[in-house]
């Protein structure tokens, strides 16, 4: 939240209180403005949350404990299928939200685990292959394991998951408040998403500045000094594992119930390079760095989207470029402008892994 | 005397070279232990060794009267024994107080729970960690420097901050690779100031070193290796009269027949 607030550019440095209650007014007030121009931004807010919290799950890994992955969309995967067993009309089982996520978590957990084990002893560019391979062969087990007995329903995936419920109050609902006025469902999905933001911000930032969090940063600036000084380095990485992985399972869980169906396509490398360049794009190693550049490269895409077409009709008569191309033309230029303008990044890391106003009373200031 | 470490027989193999062909040696609770000998006598392979970063090929070391796990650093570290390193190895991207808090890590135990709900336990001991890292840093003479990141540090201020993390640990075996490597003469003195304010303060240091002056100034005994070889084991004014000794510095290392 700190790290937010200071982000924000001139303000942020001058009045870190006044940037804080603006970056607050921006997180409720931005569906109401998205609002004036359709509903389909609200959507696309909805996403950016989505897309926020993967991207700090991510980071996680990557920025905190230095492991690059590049299968981080399978954990999403193992959180949305899981949704779609137990919530929807496929095995006619609907368990409420409160147990499928929480059981989602788990099978995520157990996922990265899976996956940590027998790359302990990777680094760098090794360790982004096999996780990258990871990644595709869940994805692919999602897309066959429909034959010989239909757990998945293959390419077609899985539709008509239960919307999220919270006491009994259902998500997908607009409520009516007189008979023109509602609040429309995509606000209720949208204020849900942000408190479970809100609530990763919290945990992370807490980990960060935790013997944890040290720890990973520790492995991760130099593994034999961490080792050296008694970190267990294989049980930190597992631990970076499976926390990183349970965001990506809550995410999916979110994500599929959102979106009412779920197929292999969702979870493509594609989409694990995605968040991977939101979180390289933003500022690796900490939390306002993966939230801005999720925010911006997933807007950002559906902007040109909805512009791309009536353009392309106007200059050319037709579509020369399909949109999702361009999505992945946006992401490359990202990558390629930062490296070359920004290489730490939007907002490079300046993480905190202390608090200073323990040593208050020794006059010690930062 | 009681004896803290005694290493038995440790032999360690690098595809043809034998870094380290039976050493045998023993230090006892409270002295200063120097590890001297020419470029590439196996000494910074003994501290691997005992650190548990490399697995010795024959032999075992006891630690207060039990074998030390090998190739387990965590596990030789929680039994009491830090280390610090020829080139210095610090995090570079925390500062220099998180690197000492770092060093506290094998002795705290607040779980990822009790992280998130932030229990009396973790925010005790969090507030714990960060004084004790901000004597420590005292203690070595940086605290001034306690919020800058440690690679913008002086090669000297790293140094000490790289002893700070390792006395973090709590050790009662502080190994020191070559700590006055690239130091000038001032420097060297501070240095040896505080290997002594540690040895008085209970902690026995195991020091490697070539400026010959610290050694013989500050070591109770030394041991001398030589192609992985303990040569000689005695009081420094003794080790410095050793024909052997005399041998293997003048034959010039590597070039010295055996
Ligand atoms: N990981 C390794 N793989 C192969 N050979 C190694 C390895 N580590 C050390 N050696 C070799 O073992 C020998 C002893 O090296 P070591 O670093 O222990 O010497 P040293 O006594 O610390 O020397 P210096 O005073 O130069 O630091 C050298 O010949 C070195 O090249
Ligand atoms: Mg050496």
């Amino acid at each position: 939240m700190n790290e937010l607030a200071l982000a924000v550019p001139w303000l942020g440095k001058r009045n870190p209180q006044a940037a804080r209650w603006l970056v607050i007014a921006i997180a409720i007030g931005a569906p109401l403005v998205a609002m004036m121009f359709g509903r389909t931004w609200v959507r696309v807010l909805d996403f950016a949350l989505l897309y926020i919290l993967l991207a700090l799950g991510l980071n996680l890994v990557v920025g905190f404990a230095g492991l690059l992955d590049l299968g981080y969309i399978a954990f999403y995967a193992v959180g949305a299928y899981t949704a779609a067993f137990l919530a929807s009309p496929h095995f006619d089982v609907h368990l409420p939200i409160w147990i499928v996520l929480p059981l989602a978590a788990c099978f995520a957990a157990t996922a990265g685990i899976m996956l940590g084990f027998p790359v302990l002893r990777l680094r760098g560019d090794y360790l982004a292959i096999v996780t990258l391979g990871f990644g595709e062969i869940v994805r692919i087990f999602m897309n066959n394991l429909n034959y010989p007995i239909n757990i998945t329903n293959g390419p077609q995936g899985i539709n008509a998951l239960d919307p999220i419920a919270l006491f009994g109050w259902d998500l997908s609902r607009n409520i009516q408040i007189t008979e023109e006025l509602a609040v429309n469902s995509l606000f209720l999905y949208y204020y849900f998403f942000l408190a479970c933001v809100v609530g990763s911000i919290i945990f992370i930032s807490r980990l960060q500045i935790s013997r944890v969090g040290r720890a990973w940063a520790a492995m991760r600036d130099d593994e034999l000094a961490a080792k050296a000084i008694g970190i267990n380095t294989r049980n930190m990485k597992l631990l970076a594992f499976s926390l990183g992985a349970t965001f990506g399972g809550v995410s999916g869980v979110l994500f599929g119930t959102f979106q009412g169906f779920v197929s292999p396509e969702s979870f493509s490398l594609m989409e694990s390079i995605a968040v991977l360049t939101m979180v390289v794009f933003g500022g690796m190693g900490n939390v306002a760095g993966a939230i801005v550049g999720a925010i911006i490269l997933s807007a950002l895409p559906e902007i040109l989207r909805h512009l791309a077409v009536p353009v392309q009709q106007a200059l050319f008569g037709h579509v020369l470029l399909d949109p999702e191309v361009l999505r992945m033309l946006l992401l490359s230029l990202a990558m390629i402008l930062m490296m070359l303008l920004r290489p730490s990044g939007l907002i490079p890391a300046n993480a905190k892994y202390s608090h200073i106003r323990y040593l208050k009373a020794k006059g010690v200031t930062e | 005397m009681i004896t803290l470490l005694e290493a038995r027989n440790i032999g360690k193999r690098f595809g043809g070279l034998q870094a380290l062909s039976d050493v045998s040696l023993t230090i006892r609770k409270g002295e200063v232990y120097g590890l001297i000998g020419p470029n590439g006598a196996g000494k910074t392979t003994f501290f691997n060794v005992l650190t548990g970063a490399y697995t010795p090929d024959g032999g075992e070391f006891v630690f207060n009267g039990a074998v030390l796990p090998s190739g387990k650093p965590h596990l030789v570290v929680a039994q009491g024994i830090a280390r610090t390193f020829q080139n210095i190895r610090l995090f570079r991207e925390l500062s220099a107080l998180e690197n000492v808090m770092a060093g506290h890590h094998i002795r705290t135990n607040a779980s990822v729970w009790g992280i998130l709900t932030q229990n009396r336990h973790t925010v005790e001991e969090e507030r714990l960690t960060t004084e004790r890292a901000y004597e420590l840093l005292k203690y070595v003479g940086i605290e001034r420097f306690a919020t800058a990141t440690a690679k913008n540090l002086s090669y000297g201020d790293q140094r000490r901050l790289e002893i700070a993390r390792a006395l973090a640990t709590e050790p009662q075996l502080l190994a020191l690779d070559e700590p006055a490597a690239g130091m000038n003469a001032t420097e060297t003195v501070q240095l040896k100031n505080l290997i002594e304010q540690i040895r008085g303060d209970g902690i026995t240091v195991l020091l490697i070193e070539h400026d010959v002056k610290l050694v013989m100034g500050l070591c109770d005994r030394v041991a001398v290796l030589d192609f992985g070889r303990k040569i000689a084991e005695d009081v420094p004014a003794e080790v410095q009269k050793n024909e052997a000794v005399i041998g293997a510095y003048l034959g010039g290392g590597h070039k010295h027949a055996h």
